[in-house]
Formats: C-alpha cells, structure tokens, sequence
C-alpha cells in the first residue's frame, strides 16, 4: 500500500498535472485554431467588454433568467463549484503539500470552512445525482458520461472527506483520495469537464453576438 | 414522448425520404461536419452538461407540460447527438424525424440563449440540422416552395415583375384618393431611404403598402421603392437551410439599395427579414456588418414621431399589450423604443409577462408558420403558453410589429378565443395621425 501511495504522490502526480495542463492547453489551441479556420467570421464578433459583461451577469445567483427559473439547479451550481475550487485549492492539508515538495505556501481555508465546503459539494453532487435520476427532461437527454463525469468529480470529495474524519485505513482512504483527485485532473481536458476549459469562451462568444450585434442582454 | 409518437405526413419529407439512402447520407453528413462546421458546434457537443435548465425556455416545452422532447436540450439530442454519434449512418426516416423536429418544433428564437450558463446555442445547431436536411432534399414542401420562390423570383410568393410595380401603382392610386398628391416614387436615386417589405405585402397585404406610403408621405420622406427584383427583404431560404439562396436574394437585396445610392434601407414590420439583412445574409456574404444601414419599422417610426415629422391626433383606446418578436428584440434591442412608439400612440400598457429579451415566441417564426397546413396544429397547440400569456393582461388589443408574430398569434388568438385584436404600429399611426394632406 505504501508504494501505491508513494506512486501516487510521485510520479503519478506528475502525470496527472502534465496531463491536465498540457491537455488543456493543447485543447485550447487546437479548438482555438479550428474556430480560426472554420469560424472565422465568428471569432471577429468577439469583444472582450461584452465576453465579460455576459460573464460576470452570469456569474451573480438568481440574476440570469435561467438560474431565477431553475432556483435549484442555480443554489446547487454556485455552491458545487465554488467549494470545486476552494476547497482543493486552500485546504491546509493540499498547501501543507505544495510547502513539502516545493517550498512555497499562501493563506488557507480554515478548518472548518474547509469541511464545510466539502459537505456542501458532496450535497451538491448528490443534489444533481437525484435530479439525473428523476427530472424526465434529464432522463431523457442523460448519457454514460453524464454519470461517469459526476462520479468523478463527487470521489475526490468523497474520499477527502471520510480521510480527514478518519474513517477507514488512513493510508487506504488517503491513496485513494489522490488517485480520485488525479483522475478528475486528467478528465477534464477529454470529458464534458472540459466546460472548465471552454465554457468561458461560449459564453463570451454569445455574450459578444448579444452585446456588440443584437444590443440585447444575453442573461 | 418523443417525435415517433407525432410524425406528421408532408408531402416534402415523403418524396425526399423515399429518394435517401443511407450511404447518401452518412456521405452529406460527413461532409457538411467537415466542411461546414466547426468550433462552435463542437464546443457546444462536448461541453452540454445535460443539466435541463433550458427546458422551461422554450414555449413548446412550457405548452406540452413539461414533455422533454420539446426541451431544447431534448431536440438537439434527437437530431444533432444522435446524427453525431451515429456519424451519420442512419435510415432516412431518422432525417424525416430530424427534419421534423427542426423546421417545426423550434423557432429559432433564441429565448434558450438566456437559460444556458455555457452560452450554448441551441438555435445554430437546429440550424445546422436544417441546412442538414436540405441538402438531403428532405423539406417540408411549403417552406420549400417559398424556397424555390426565393430562387426563381428572389421574392418569397411567386410575384412576378410586373405585379410588383403594378401592386405599387394601384396602392399610389388608392391613396391619391386621401391624400391627392401622394407618390409612391419607384427608382429614385439618390433617395433617402428604400423602403423594402416582404413579398406578402403586394400579395395579400397590401394596404400595409398603402398605409406606409401615407405615413411617409405625410413625415414628408424622401423615400423610394425598387422597381426590379431586390424589393423583397423576407428570406424563407435562410430557415430552409439554403445558404447559397439565402445569399443571393440578400445581395441583390444590398446591391438593389446601392444601385439607387440611398443613404439606407428602412423596412417593414417584419421580423424575420430584418434577422436577414441585419446578421446574417450579410455574414454569408462576407460582410462584418449589413454594408448599407438598416432601419427597422420601430425604429423609423420612433425617429417620425421623436422628430416631430408624424404627430398623433388621437390616441389608440387603450389599453394595449406588446409582444416582443424575438428578431428585433433579442436580435437588435429595440425592446425601448418600441416600448416609447407605443406609449406615445396608445393609451396605456399593459405588459405580459416575462417580457422585452424575455418574450415568449409567437411559434409562427423560423420558418415555422412558412411549412404550411401540415403544420398548423403543431405551432397552435404548441403555443399554449403565449395563450395564457396574452389571457392573462385582460387587454383586447395586442401590438405585434412583425408578420410572423401575426400569422401565429393570429391563430392562437381564434383557436384559444382569446377575441384580442391585433395590430401593426402602422395600423395605428395611420389610423390616429395628423394628416394635413388628407383631403
């Protein structure tokens, strides 16, 4: 077990960062140079006031009229990715790493902020788990990935949190938490995750064709 | 649930059903993926989280409780994810069902833009669907045959050349009878503007004609008509999914306004054909903007009125309600000055609810009310949410500054007897204006 563990926090760590960011990166630019190529005339409308006047409507809960008709899904949404990227970012324990390996630290969540966060998220998960199950427009629209991206987001969580209250084998529960963390890394540049990637951009498109041609708000 | 539970016979779909074969269209599939699309649609396929928040968007959804197949997400599923995952290699019924779908269970009106936190536009894609189709020769005959009209006559109802100028003179004939020195001035260059309307208008509508001429005449405009081809501004090739159409009446459209050097071109209350001119024939053509500027009807009447070239005598008896049509609205913003016109004319508003970006469609547009008969029910029972929508102001009169929107609200109108009348800005301006000329 120790050298599965080891492995995880070694080498594999460094492949699931490299492909993380590489992946990404490489997405970036591939879509970036296909939209030059084949949407060309598109690309023009983009507008950095209007991409981030669309962005930032969209990003205040219950402004837009989709989160205000879809109350459930807009608490669910907001309070899922703001734990998705503070708890992994500022819990103590994933600083206390990057001080280890590479001596560099910042402020971090306090405890039970932290605990918190990961509460809320597992909550979230399982918020948008019930609602794939039940909601007839998303039983009839869900594939296997739709799942799969779920359960891959919901593990790291999962596991994180039942490692910090000591539940099960603390090296078992723990290698477990970095490999599920690892995972979800290196699913986001090649599963529908890589709306962390993308998503911002179709939103500044859109927001740009709204702003700058239709002069209509797109929130 | 589901479009196998509610195919319709169109005479259209049968013929090019019955001429597909799966190899033609895995082969068109594939090319049109290849050649015709990319980032955005790919963007959008992958990054699709399947959420559901744009159910509620759309008023086919919201009319048939809650029924997913008529979600936006649910139609794209059945049409573009299937035809993806499938690469194409599918039995042509899947592209009567596609093609179904796309011409007459969306709008493409875009109110789901306001529901989807990706930005994802559900509308494009439908679009593609249909540019799928008609390639496929896989159309519902109506909107086809105003296709063909497109192509034949670069106007959408079969008007011959002569009828035009014909159609023109007889409504200047009619109004020199109100207004004795009134001219509807054909060719003449260098004018102001060129007022261009939809081919409805000579054909079946033309006291509209009539009724802009008089309100030009007495703003005292320095306005002209095509007398040639170019006159029409609607383009029903554009939600066929024949983009080479699209194009072409568009630019004789454009090059009609240059040849007569006027300094812009004012249209019609329509909706549709401003979408056309305004974004999307000129895009095709390789323009960022429209290369000569377009006025829509609201905003041209807002400028009379602001101006004090047009000025009411009386009020219309109110009070009113307006409807937002998705492609001056959504498409231009013009939600304000309709808002200031209608205030300005009418004696008090009544809003409906949610309104301006947030209108429900009226389901005739988007080529929608364009595939005929077969059809009708379709946008009718479909519509049930803007029924309740209009009930539910207590008004008897609603404005509508589109075509589309009457042809549909008109239906939903009688068949929910709702007894609502329903009215043109020009209807009003026309009817409550000073007219010194009048005799």
């Amino acid at each position: 077990m120790r050298e599965l563990y080891e492995f995880a926090v070694g080498p594999m760590a460094w492949a699931a960062f490299g492909v993380f960011l590489i992946g990404s990166v490489i997405r970036l630019i591939s879509m970036y140079s296909l939209a030059r190529k084949k949407d060309g005339p598109f690309l023009s409308y983009m507008s950095w006031r209007f991409g981030l006047r669309s962005i930032l409507n969209w990003l205040i809960p219950f402004n837009a009229q989709g989160w205000k008709e879809n109350p459930l899904v807009c608490v669910t949404t907001f309070v899922f990715h703001l734990g998705l990227i503070l708890v992994p970012l500022f819990l103590l324990g994933h600083v206390v790493l990057w001080d280890q390996y590479w001596g560099f630290s910042y402020p971090t969540l306090p405890e039970q902020a932290a605990d918190i966060f990961t509460i809320a998220v597992i909550v979230a998960c399982l918020v948008f788990a019930w609602r794939r199950a039940t909601n007839r427009t998303l039983r009839f629209v869900t594939t296997g990935q739709d799942w799969l991206v779920l359960l891959i987001a919901f593990l790291p969580f999962l596991t994180g949190f039942l490692a910090s209250q000591h539940v099960g084998p603390p090296l078992v529960m723990t290698t477990l938490h970095v490999l599920s963390g690892e995972l979800m890394l290196m699913a986001i540049p090649f599963t529908r995750l890589s709306h962390m990637i993308f998503g911002l951009f179709s939103r500044a498109y859109m927001g740009s064709e709204f702003g700058g041609v239709r002069h209509a708000k797109d929130w | 649930m589901g479009i196998e539970q509610r195919r319709i016979d169109d005479a259209g779909l049968a013929r090019g059903m019955a001429a597909l074969t799966p190899e033609k269209i895995a082969k068109t599939f594939q090319a049109l993926i290849a050649g015709e699309c990319g980032a955005r649609l790919r963007t959008y396929v992958e990054t699709c989280m399947r959420c559901g928040m744009c159910g509620p968007a759309c008023h086919y959804f919201l009319s048939h409780d809650g029924d997913p197949s008529y979600a936006p997400v649910g139609k794209v599923s059945e049409t573009m994810w299937k035809l993806l995952k499938a690469d194409g290699k599918v039995d042509p019924r899947v592209i009567g069902d596609c093609a179904q779908i796309a011409y007459t269970e969306c709008n493409l009106c875009r109110r789901c833009m306001h529901y989807c936190p990706l930005g994802i536009d559900t509308a494009y894609i439908i679009s593609v669907v249909r540019r799928l189709c008609h390639k496929l020769g896989v159309t519902p005959m109506y909107i086809q045959d105003t296709a063909h009209s497109h192509s034949a006559t670069l106007n959408q109802m079969w008007v011959k050349d002569d009828e035009w100028t014909d159609s023109l003179q007889w409504q200047e004939d009619e109004a020199r009878s109100e207004f004795p020195d009134l001219r509807i001035p054909l060719e003449m260059e260098g004018a102001d503007f060129m007022y261009s309307v939809i081919a409805p208008e000579p054909k079946f509508r033309t006291q509209l004609i009539y009724q802009a001429a008089a309100i030009f005449h007495t703003a005292g405009c320095n306005w002209t008509m095509p007398g040639t081809p170019g006159w029409d501004n609607s383009n029903m090739a554009m939600f066929s999914g024949d983009a080479e159409i699209m194009g072409r009446v568009e630019r004789y459209h454009f090059e009609t306004a240059q040849r007569l050097r006027v300094k812009r071109i004012v249209m019609g209350e329509c909706g549709h054909a401003f979408r056309a001119v305004y974004d999307v024939g000129n895009r095709w053509l390789g323009w960022k903007m429209h290369p000569v500027p377009v006025v829509h009807s609201i905003e041209f009447f807002w400028e009379l009125l602001d101006q004090g070239k047009i000025r009411m005598a009386s009020k219309y008896p109110g009070p009113v309600t307006i409807h937002d049509p998705c492609n001056v609205i959504r498409g231009r913003g013009l939600m304000d000055k309709l808002r200031e016109v209608v205030n300005h004319i009418c004696d008090g508003v009544v809003e409906m609810s949610p309104n301006r970006e947030h209108n429900l469609c009226c389901c005739a547009g988007g080529g929608v009310i364009n595939c005929g008969p077969p059809f009708k029910n379709v946008r009718i029972v479909g519509n049930k949410a803007k029924a309740d929508q209009l009930k539910a102001t207590g008004v008897q009169t609603c404005i509508a500054p589109c075509h589309n929107c009457h042809g549909g609200l008109e239906d939903i109108i009688h068949h929910y007897k709702l007894g609502m009348k329903l009215k043109f800005l020009g209807d009003i301006i026309y009817e409550h204006m000073e007219k010194p000329g009048a005799v």
